[in-house]
């Protein structure tokens, strides 16, 4: 229990929020990548978050004591990158270089309107874990001028 | 007469602590607010300044173990407790965010109110050490 044990909460939820921020962007530029069969199409990516416990850290404090299993978090991971399974866009364009024997060309499941949503909360959440970190900061550093004229 | 600094600085420290705490927990539940199925908490400050104030009165007990229950005023968790949310989520989550960042900023403040008793209090000390 520390002031810098927040900085290590507010620096994971930026970790979490531009790892979010990335796979938003990879699916955007990827929105119109057009292939001839379901497999080599791209998905849309997306990260699951998962709340960290103190008890994993800190070991120590595991076990025995009371209600030790509900300590006061230590910030957000990311447990993977999950493939979206939604349908894939099945456009028919004969003309297309990547249609297939049918005249099909394959787009990916990538709803850019949802992505532009994502995009936003993600940069809005980055920027509160930002605020965070700023005031911890400055608390930080008034507890150094304890004592000071 | 021993000078005991403890005493002395009141319980002006225990609430800075207090105050740390409960800012990490805030912390916590912001840097969570994506997370689905997270719940989130927050620490009843006035049971932990109430027990803050019974330790300093002379009747804590001391842990010869640590598995031992922690009865120290800023020791276990226990005043940890979850929020209720004012409207449900559909992921479980209950974190409101705006809700969370003024608390996050009001105990930021309340923060320096107490840093400002303290040091005072060591100002205060200071002073009466050098013989001013």
């Amino acid at each position: 229990m520390s002031l810098g044990s927040i900085f290590d909460i507010a620096g994971s939820g930026m970790t979490a929020q531009s790892l979010r921020l990335n796979t938003t962007a990879s699916n955007i530029a990827n929105a119109e990548t057009a292939s001839s069969s379901t497999e080599q199409t791209y998905r849309a990516r997306k990260p699951v978050f998962a709340a960290i416990q103190q008890s994993m850290l800190n070991p120590s404090q595991q076990g025995l004591a009371f209600g030790s299993e509900e300590g006061p978090g230590a910030g957000v991971r990311v447990e993977g990158i999950v493939e979206s399974d939604a349908e894939l866009q099945m456009r028919f364009q004969p003309d297309h270089p990547a249609a297939n024997e049918e005249g099909y060309v394959f787009y990916p499941n990538v709803n850019v309107v949802e992505e532009m949503a994502d995009m936003m909360s993600s940069s809005r959440s980055f920027q509160m874990n930002v605020d965070i970190m700023n005031s911890a900061k400055s608390m930080m550093q008034r507890i150094l001028t304890l004592g000071q004229q | 007469m021993a000078i005991s600094l403890d005493k002395a600085l009141g319980i002006h420290q225990h609430a800075l602590e207090g105050r740390v705490k409960r800012a990490e927990v805030l912390a916590n539940n912001l840097a969570n607010a994506d997370t689905p199925g997270y719940k989130a908490r927050d620490i009843d400050f006035q049971a932990m300044m109430e027990k803050a104030q019974e330790g300093m009165s002379g009747f804590g007990m001391t842990r010869t173990h640590e598995s031992h229950m922690d009865t120290s005023p800023m020791g276990q968790d226990s005043e940890l407790m979850y929020r209720v949310p004012n409207q449900p989520s559909v992921d479980g989550n209950t974190v409101d965010t705006q809700q969370e960042q003024t608390r996050f900023m009001r105990n930021a403040m309340d923060y320096q109110a107490s840093f400002q008793f303290l040091n005072g209090k060591v100002t205060g000390i200071k002073k009466a050490l050098s013989g001013q």
